[in-house]
């Protein structure tokens, strides 16, 4: 279903000259984006990790269970989240418009149940009285680089999530190419990518003893 | 690499399901390792080296990066880990003397 034109700098094979990367448009852009918002979270980690290492009474207020536990449940849900991700750029490739939408459906799923356990978190660290600007533990930094990390990257599931339902509609009716499936999905490991630091540095590091 | 479209979505399933195997073994070990509760350097280390090893299976095969053109990969990821690393070396070392010079 690639346009004309995406065919066409597909087929100049040469390299250099029109095609360097022998790739359309739209995927070398996406990739850019993700070299520079790769940036963007790396400096929000390095923030959070200079914090961290700077306060000598740094909170660990993760007990293993159930607040890893609940973690390590929403980084599988991400990791299979990419997994039905590959598998719908695979059948969008093949031209099979059904399975590509059932697996982006599936993706989209795994994405909802990761923002809807990390948002069941949040809450219970509401409860406990740690907010973005203050929390019992005596070091307001703490709530500023936990929720400004974890909420940047639950911006980047949520918006992901509605990227790939605008995708799935797309190419359910025939509109996009699967070209655009292939850049959703591009989009999609990138937010899986970034939770794997996260979940280390945020969760692992700090659980309570 | 130029053929990449049709090889890789060829045999593509179950290369996929692998990589994902792999990823859940990793974090697998990750977990463990916060629960035996080791030093924090060392956790530390582990944890960084397997996160890169997890980022680089992701960007590879998930995300295809093994089979386009080498020209993309060296165009994109040396320039942003050199980024990263210039962070690193330049702003780090500060959060340890900030903590070492604190009166208590």
């Amino acid at each position: 279903m690639a346009d004309a034109h995406t065919e066409a700098v597909l087929e100049s094979r040469w390299s250099g000259g029109v095609a360097p990367y022998a790739m359309g448009s739209k995927k070398l852009g996406m990739w850019l984006f993700i070299v520079s918002d790769s940036l963007t979270f790396s400096v929000l980690l390095l923030a959070y990790s200079y914090l961290r290492l700077a306060t000598p009474n740094w909170p660990r207020p993760f007990p293993f269970s159930p607040a890893i536990i609940y973690a390590t449940v929403m980084t599988f849900f991400l990791l299979s989240s990419s997994l039905t991700m590959v598998m719908a750029v695979a059948n969008a490739h093949r031209g099979n418009h059904r399975k590509t939408v059932f697996w982006l459906m599936g993706t989209m799923l795994g994405g909802i149940g990761f923002i809807g356990l990390h948002m069941r978190e949040w809450f219970h660290l509401f409860h406990e009285g740690v907010y973005p600007w203050t929390n019992p533990y005596g070091v307001p930094l703490f709530g500023g680089t936990f929720f400004g990390l974890t909420g940047m990257h639950m911006l980047h599931v949520s918006i992901g999530v509605i990227y790939l339902g605008i995708i799935a509609f797309g190419f359910g009716t025939r509109k996009f190419s699967s070209e655009d499936v292939e850049v959703s999905g591009l989009y999609w490991h990138f937010v899986d990518l970034v939770w794997m630091f996260i979940f280390p540095l945020v969760y692992l590091m700090s659980v309570k003893f | 690499m130029s053929a990449h479209a049709s090889e890789a979505h060829a045999g593509g399933s179950r290369l996929y399901l692998w990589v994902w195997g792999w990823l859940l073994g990793f974090t697998a070990v990750e977990v463990y390792l916060a629960y035996i509760h080791l030093a924090p350097t060392l956790m530390l280390t582990l944890l960084m080296g397997l996160s890169v090893v997890k980022a680089a299976l992701i960007i590879a095969y998930f995300m295809h990066l093994r089979f386009e053109r080498l020209s993309l990969f060296l165009t994109l990821w040396p320039a942003a880990v050199f980024c990263i690393l210039l962070i690193l070396i330049f702003f780090f070392p500060d959060s340890v003397r900030l903590r070492e010079l604190r009166p208590f």
